[in-house]
């Protein structure tokens, strides 16, 4: 890629994304505009994907909301979302978790990931 | 009144607004263009300004381009173009920038597309295609062609060929942003031709 281009978009990058994967429950703040006013709205769930590159990359989360399932698809360097939190890491064996939309309740649960202990 | 620049494709990307939304934007390289020549309505019939893109090496230039360039006092250039009419007063071997446009502008842009080589009606003109299943043998190809009264295939008629390569304008595409140091020009949406492919920007005719 070119270097103007590259500049252009490391411009626009944020350098505080946490490093964050597929099977990670995350909680985001997510700005909205109400009626003129600016506030927050969390949305908590599971990161089913992550694609793309650079200032394009995206990622899709998922929760049950009120007993349906809800997706919702970010571009990582949004300026819309004002925090990415990593609330529990999983442990997942693919990078596209898109099982999950088929499971429900106990069987669209994630292992918790164990860090390995320091010495 | 037609101001332009010669520049080049620099390839994609795309911008976050203020409020969250990404545009997608075609980055390119515009100027610094050199005016080479002056015609005017009294010697030429016309008035415009001929402009150079791009410096060239000087044992790459023939004699007579050696004279032409040696009369405006530029360096010799790679690519040349005229604009007609051009709106500012200026004289030949003064520089033109990129701030000759500016934010929110609206500019047309002409460029050569990428050859598609020989291709069918499906791609040409959008053509539909016939079932890929069910015993149809009748995959890809044109139809019918004309009647059987009329003996001939009627001039015009829209036949497998070749496709693209050709001079193609793309009107009214919005300058998000213009960068003076690096001689950058964003525009929104896309843009004819290939990356490093010579593009001609400007002023939209229909603004």
């Amino acid at each position: 890629m070119n270097d103007i281009i590259k500049d252009i978009e490391k411009s626009q990058m944020k350098d505080n994304i946490p490093d964050f994967r597929p099977g990670d429950t995350v909680r985001l703040m997510v700005k909205i505009i109400e009626g003129g006013k600016e506030r927050l709205q969390a949305f908590e769930g599971v990161v089913i994907k992550r694609q793309g590159s650079g200032i394009r990359e995206t990622f899709t989360v998922r929760k049950i909301s009120h007993g349906v399932g809800v997706e919702r698809t970010f571009p990582v360097h949004s300026p819309k979302l004002a925090e990415i939190k990593i609330i529990r890491r999983g442990d997942v064996n693919r990078a596209r978790l898109y099982y999950l939309r088929q499971r429900r309740g106990k069987a669209a649960r994630i292992k918790e990931k164990r860090e390995s202990r320091e010495i | 009144m037609a101001k332009g620049l010669i520049g080049k494709k620099l390839g994609m990307t795309q911008i976050f607004q203020e409020n969250g939304t990404a545009i997608p934007v075609t980055v390119l390289k515009a100027g610094p263009n050199v005016v080479v020549q002056k015609k005017t309505r009294e010697k030429d019939g016309y008035d415009a300004l001929q402009l150079g893109f791009e410096d060239k090496k000087e044992h790459r230039t023939n004699k007579p381009e050696k004279g032409h360039f040696k009369r405006a006092g530029v360096s010799p250039k790679k690519h040349l173009a005229e604009f007609r009419d051009f709106p500012e007063d200026l004289n030949e071997g003064d520089e033109i920038t990129v701030d000759l446009f500016a934010e929110g502008e609206k500019v047309d842009i002409t460029g050569i597309s990428k050859g598609k080589g020989f291709a069918g009606t499906v791609k040409r003109y959008n053509f539909g295609r016939g079932p890929m299943s069910h015993g149809s043998h009748n995959h890809r190809a044109p139809g019918s062609i004309g009647g059987v009264d009329a003996a001939r295939v009627f001039k015009g008629q829209k036949l497998p060929g070749r496709m693209g390569n050709e001079r193609v304008t793309i009107q009214n595409l919005e300058v998000i942003r213009v960068d003076k140091e690096k001689h950058t020009i964003l525009v929104k949406g896309s843009v004819p031709g290939p990356i490093n492919g010579i593009v001609y920007i400007k002023e939209a005719v229909k603004a």
